[in-house]
């Protein structure tokens, strides 16, 4: 990192077919903060997240992130790692694999002991070599979470964070959280505020569709 | 290093581990090369036995030989993107790489199928089809690799396309029929060629049309496929 991170959002609607799912939705947030998305189902908060993500495109407004004020385009991809129900790993390959391929395709140079270092750390060491597809949904999450920690994002988005986890998970979750709200920028789309400790920003969709 | 042979570099890594990645799937999975084999070997048969003792004159035979090598290809070539779409792993690498990365990985990926399918296509096809023979090898094999490059260009981002409808499985080789026409007449025209013992400089007006092809699909796909990739 060059700088405090800082993520802006400003004036972001999406449209699908005709029907506005959100409108007028703006954001500030720096390092050490966290965003919170709340907002009860349909009302867009996956959307939102991809949007901040840079994987889906709003129908107007724009996101912006920069490093100590150097703004930073077309590098998401190095600054974003992301957690959520819909995104899946690789199933035919291993945890271990999953995270060399993550790596790899990132440009990056595969650092096995930070790998395994993270999969022991998401309490997956012992079945690091096991194909993902025999893992259950509660594994499959953890490994996720080594995913998306294996870059060391500044921006960790988490959707539905505790989504099929145990109580160990989500102790584990909630360190990570920690970690990353001292280290970078922390957003978690939910509605179980028991998920998050504390929140710098609220987002509710709730207030935020066009009526 | 510069900043630009450091960010080449990082690319050009990101690319060769998206195909990597999709050559290991395969090799695990099977799906793409047993799709086109089976495809490959029952459609040479059904001609084989079609066309009994009888042969047939060099142009339909050229053009019988493209027919298996268009149909082949479309079994299988759709599997990169449709496969990423249905396991929900198209998010995923949105996430990991930029989209050209993506694209030419999987491009990579596709010609890599595509020649191991021509190959296997040309081999089987020459040794069982009595009367097809290659007079001029080197004109021949000038048009397969061009040929196979931009089977595997244009295949390639219409798969991307077509992932995200719901009709995929009709929806590709409808749509890549328009497309690959002009490449599909053009190496008919030249395997007919090579098969007759022409000059090969009989056939470089066809090589200048292949080059052409392949320079239009790759660059038009390389600017679309941003769009085509993100929403």
């Amino acid at each position: 990192m060059n700088g405090p991170i800082r993520m802006r959002g400003e004036g972001l609607a999406k449209v699908f077919n005709r029907r506005t799912i959100f409108s007028g939705i703006s954001f500030s947030i720096s390092a050490g903060a966290t965003l919170l998305i709340t907002g009860r189902n349909g009302s867009g908060k996956s959307t939102l997240v991809k949007i901040i993500s840079n994987v889906l495109t709003p129908s107007a407004g724009t996101v912006t992130m920069d490093e100590g004020g150097h703004l930073l385009e077309g590098h998401w991809p190095d600054h974003v790692g992301m957690v959520s129900p819909y995104l899946q790993v690789f199933e035919e390959f291993s945890a271990l694999e999953n995270l060399h391929i993550a790596a790899g395709v990132r440009g990056l140079t595969f650092e096995p002991e930070r790998a395994e270092a993270l999969l022991a750390r998401v309490s997956l060491f012992p079945r690091r070599n096991d194909p993902v597809r025999t893992f259950s949904s509660g594994m499959k999450q953890r490994v996720k979470y080594a995913f998306a920690m294996l870059h060391r994002p500044p921006v960790l988005i988490l959707d539905e964070p505790m989504s099929n986890l145990d109580a160990e998970g989500t102790g584990i979750v909630r360190q990570i959280m920690e970690e990353q709200n001292r280290e970078g920028l922390l957003i978690v789309a939910t509605n179980d505020l028991t998920d998050i400790g504390h929140f710098d920003v609220r987002i509710d969709l709730n207030d935020a569709r066009a009526k | 290093m510069t900043p630009a042979q450091s960010n080449a570099r990082r690319f050009l890594r990101s690319v060769a581990a998206v195909f990597l990645k999709d050559w290991r799937s395969e090799l695990r999975t099977r799906y793409a090369i047993s799709a086109l084999l089976m495809f490959v070997v029952t459609t040479i048969a059904i001609i084989l036995f079609s066309l009994g003792s009888e042969g047939a004159p060099a142009d339909v035979l050229s053009g019988m030989l493209w027919v298996v090598i268009f149909f082949g290809a479309m079994s299988g070539l759709s599997r990169t993107f449709v496969m990423e779409e249905e396991r929900g792993t198209t998010l995923t690498l949105q996430l990991l790489a930029t989209p050209a990365a993506i694209f030419f990985g999987k491009l990579l990926f596709n010609l890599v199928l595509v020649f191991a399918l021509n190959a296997v296509t040309v081999l089987l096809y020459a040794g069982l089809i009595a009367g097809f023979t290659i007079r001029n090898v080197p004109a021949f094999l000038v048009t397969t690799v061009l040929g196979s490059i931009g089977f595997a260009a244009a295949a390639t981002i219409i798969a991307a396309i077509i992932a995200r409808a719901n009709t995929r499985g009709t929806l590709y080789p409808v749509l890549t029929f328009p497309i690959l026409l002009p490449l599909l007449l053009t190496v008919i025209n030249a395997t007919r060629l090579a098969s007759e013992g022409a000059f090969i400089e009989e056939a470089y007006g066809e090589f200048q049309i292949l080059v052409s092809y392949i320079v239009v699909i790759v660059v038009i796909s390389y600017m679309l496929f941003e769009y085509i990739w993100k929403d």
